[in-house]
């Protein structure tokens, strides 16, 4: 059965390092925004794993999102301390620019909003995230203001 | 600069227990030549003498993991640096890697060098990522330095994907191999069996600093500060109703009410001490409480309330965070946090009746002893703490 063997060897030397997975996802997200059914499906295929596995551990992360999304993914922080200190006022100050609410992507694909658990800038709240970039001391008007500048 | 604000400032400056240790500037050169100097045993006894415990949170003595994976037979052994602070209200490990990375990383290499390891990652929380470049660089040149010094040691970065549970360090471990975050069952520990099943020791960004820092100044000054049971200072994280939000470290052991002198807005009203899965403690209880391990311990995660704030909208805050974040393997977390959360809302709504407050408060306990992490046990916490100290603001 030398054959067989020469296969299966092939096969172990294509098939990634299973702690590489989360890495591969990342990379993808990053260039494509998403994971897509397609991609999913590959990704399992490179790692020898069934997809539901791979769509497992991707939908158990919120930044290795599975539904399409804007070109810019605003993240607003939704905890406590930002709740506090003008989160609505953030919300609001989106949906009067782009009137999309959280989990909606503008019409023009631009951008996409998502609320998001703490992250860590509760010094300088309310913050957000644009993509990987931090948002702080946020107000209603420069709010605004960020937005025009992702627009032009 | 408000002229009050700065008089609190001069204030918090000016207080004794106010300490430099972390952000000093330093001769990181130096520390790394102690480091390769001294020996294995003697950097645990060392971290031993200090009386040194986590800084994430739980408080575990840091020398009793260092032992732990140094005796375990293993053909590798692997040193973590757990950067996923996800706990609400904290943001001094932010800090920390933006201004101080030599110094975690040093601090890696002497945990390296305590149990025989050639193998450092850092996990950075994925909310971090805008740190990653510079810290990716400054990776690559601490590498450089050790490698010409002739010490096998590398170390490198990991990302994570956004969630919170991922702070626990099994379910951390879980993520940096690829999976779904979800909590391991203790025994084995990490130290016994953690990455890729290897002795691994798991210590937060600032425990690691600290023990950079003990090795060069001695275990003896570190020791100096603090309270028996917490020695030392820590780096908290201050934000809420205060006009002095921001990092801070401090000598272990101060009280609520000096805190509270210091950082409050003289209309405190409570403070969540360690972040949402911390305790809420009311004013009345402020000169009896110790920020520490004989008392409330914490991650630094310090939110302060001041009387206009609602208990019931902070509660319902945070168990909305809990049932997105619960990672759903065991049922009492699961359910549990679902249903605390109807729970507060069917009372305030009058569909269920004021005792039933009871019930909840039961359903809480219940997940401190039947929870399989940290994270499911914890809810407890805030719960009991804010029902038991506001009951009136939450049934009403």
């Amino acid at each position: 059965m030398a054959g067989n063997n020469t296969l299966k060897d092939k096969e172990k030397k294509k098939t990634k390092k299973r702690a590489d997975l989360i890495v591969t996802l990342q990379k993808i997200v990053k260039h494509e925004k998403f994971l897509s059914e397609e991609r999913l499906v590959e990704v399992a295929r490179e790692f020898n794993l069934s997809p539901a596995e791979v769509y497992g551990v991707a939908t158990f992360y919120s930044f290795l999102p599975v539904k399409p999304a804007g070109e810019n993914i605003i993240k607003v922080c939704r905890t406590i301390v930002c709740d506090m200190k003008g989160r609505d006022i953030v919300l609001k100050a989106i949906k009067d620019k782009l009137n999309i609410l959280p989990g909606q992507t503008s019409k023009d694909s631009k951008f996409s909003l998502l609320t998001v658990n703490c992250i860590g800038q509760c010094d300088n709240a309310p913050a957000m995230l644009i993509n990987d970039m931090p948002y702080v001391n946020l107000t209603y008007e420069n709010v605004i203001k960020i937005i025009d500048e992702y627009q032009s | 600069m408000t002229i009050d604000t700065k008089e609190k400032k001069d204030k918090i400056n000016s207080c004794k227990k106010k300490v430099d240790l972390i952000f000093r500037d330093q001769d990181i050169n130096k520390v790394i030549d102690r480091i390769l100097e001294i020996s294995p045993d003697n950097i645990i006894n060392e971290i031993k003498d200090s009386g040194l415990r986590g800084r994430g949170g739980a408080g575990f003595p840091t020398w009793i993991k260092l032992k732990g994976a140094k005796e375990i037979e293993s053909d590798s052994r692997y040193v973590v640096c757990n950067a996923d602070e996800g706990e609400p209200g904290t943001f001094k490990d932010r800090e920390i890697i933006e201004k101080n990375p030599e110094k975690i990383l040093a601090g890696m290499t002497a945990v390296a060098k305590a149990i025989g390891s050639d193998k450092g990652i850092i996990y950075l929380r994925a909310e971090y990522n805008y740190l990653l470049e510079d810290l990716q660089k400054k990776v690559e040149l601490f590498n450089d330095r050790l490698g010409r010094r002739g010490f096998d040691f590398t170390v490198e970065i990991k990302s994570g994907s956004g969630a919170y549970v991922c702070g626990e360090e099994t379910s951390l471990l879980e993520s940096m191999e690829g999976k779904r975050g979800e909590a391991r069952n203790k025994p084995p520990f990490p130290s016994q069996s953690g990455y890729l099943r290897k002795p691994t020791v798991i210590n937060n960004v600032e425990t690691l600093v600290y023990v950079e820092i003990i090795l060069s100044d001695g275990a003896e000054s570190f020791k100096k500060l603090g309270t028996m049971d917490s020695r030392g200072a820590k780096v908290f994280s201050i934000s809420g109703d205060t006009e002095v939000p921001g990092i801070y470290e401090i000598e272990m052991g101060m009280t609520l009410k000096e805190f509270s002198d210091l950082f409050g807005d003289r209309n405190t009203k409570a403070i969540q001490v360690g972040g949402a899965s911390g305790f809420c403690i009311p004013r009345s209880k402020f000169e009896e409480t110790i920020i520490g391990f004989e008392g409330i311990p914490t991650g630094g995660s310090m939110i302060l309330f001041s009387g206009k704030r609602s208990m019931y909208n902070i509660l319902h805050n945070y168990l909305e965070f809990f049932v997105e974040e619960s990672c759903g393997q065991c049922t009492p977390c699961r359910v549990g946090c679902q249903q605390l959360l109807k729970g507060i809302e069917s009372i305030k709504k009058g569909i269920k009746p004021k005792n039933y407050i009871e019930d909840l408060l039961d359903l809480a306990k219940t997940m401190k002893i039947t929870a399989k992490c940290g994270l499911g046990q914890s809810v407890c916490n805030p719960f009991v703490s804010i029902v038991e100290n506001f009951r009136e603001e939450i049934i009403y």
